[in-house]
């Protein structure tokens, strides 16, 4: 690997900030696995041995959002469900991204509904459509990759709004 | 004597008057009864020593989208001792809709007519805890009636406002 090899023979490596806070989040997104229906199994699937989303550090599945980075919306969203997602969407720390996983979360799929949420993002920011009803363990895993793609790109005053933002809300 | 015979001629017996159709389709007995009756009826099929159709398997509804007998509500019941289903049914003619809960008569028709209230707006009187099922409470209209949009009515179901 390139930094230990740098740190080996030099003992120090020059960067930015920014750069290595965007290298750090991008290599340990931590999913919350909002798995409400089928695409949750193809979700689970990426994280077995197969597929192994531990490769890019994110196998910390837990099931509390206090401590996540990245929300996986794996399944139909209906009205009813849409204000617990938001709620558990509004319990995470900045930042967070969102991935739409499958045909339903993204537009409804086969659902064209009274019932269903045409498309999770009439009330999420998302970052990422994964196509595929559902899609499989690979779709997830690029969509993963796009992600940190993302990450890799922003940098450290892109959030510094945030927490004055939030502060403002909680006191207004 | 044939099991359905010994349902069809006890009924018979007691509620010649309440009996508006009896059905024999693909050897399912189906017994169309008058709205007022159908209580009655039903705790009689419970508690007949010959009969005892203990358990109430489904209650749903029909609507059938014409102005006049608008929804039929359907009692699905199965006798253990006879080991028999036997379907009821009941029309209902005019507004408001409305009909006799059986939940005093079967504990498992509790939900099913907190359901079909949901789905088709029928009343059930004398239930014990008449409130939606699956909509959300608030909800003001019943989605499985034929005059319901299959894409529902806009604004009709809150969403959480979209963060910046």
């Amino acid at each position: 690997m390139g930094l230990e090899a740098k740190l080996t023979q030099d003992g120090f490596i020059t960067t930015t900030i920014d750069a290595i806070v965007a290298w750090a989040r991008k290599s340990s997104v931590w999913p919350m696995p909002m798995g409400i229906s089928c695409c949750a199994i193809e979700m689970i699937a990426a994280a077995d041995p197969k597929y192994d989303i531990a490769r890019f550090g994110s196998e910390v599945m837990r099931f509390t959002p206090r401590q996540c980075d990245l929300m996986i919306v794996a399944g139909t969203v209906t009205y009813k469900m849409a204000q617990v997602v938001r709620r558990i969407y509004d319990q995470m720390p900045d930042p967070k991204w969102v991935i739409a996983m499958g045909a339903c979360t993204s537009s409804g799929g086969m659902y064209r509904s009274y019932n269903v949420v045409q498309g999770i993002d009439q009330f999420l920011p998302v970052d990422v459509y994964t196509a595929g009803c559902p899609p499989r363990p690979e779709n997830l895993l690029n969509a993963l990759m796009t992600i940190q793609e993302k990450i890799s790109k922003t940098r450290a005053r892109d959030f510094q709004d945030i927490i004055p933002q939030k502060l403002e809300l909680i006191n207004k | 004597m044939d099991i359905k015979d010994l349902v069809l001629q006890t009924l018979k017996e007691n509620f010649t008057d309440s009996i508006i159709e009896i059905t024999d389709f693909r050897n399912d007995l189906s017994i169309t009864v008058k709205q007022e009756k159908l209580f009655e009826l039903a705790k009689f099929l419970k508690e007949n020593e010959n009969l005892l159709f203990e358990m109430c398997k489904d209650v749903t509804a029909i609507d059938w989208a014409t102005r006049k007998n608008r929804f039929t509500v359907v009692y699905h019941l199965y006798s253990f001792k006879l080991n028999f289903n036997l379907r009821l049914k009941s029309n209902l003619e005019t507004e408001p809709y409305q009909i006799q809960s059986v939940t005093p008569i079967w504990q498992s028709a509790n939900w099913y007519e907190r359901e079909t209230y949901d789905m088709y707006g029928i009343e059930f009187i004398n239930h014990p805890d008449l409130r939606r099922m699956y909509m959300p409470e608030g909800f003001e209209y019943h989605p499985l009636r034929k005059d319901f949009p299959v894409l529902g009515i806009p604004e009709s179901l809150p969403l959480p406002q979209k963060p910046e």
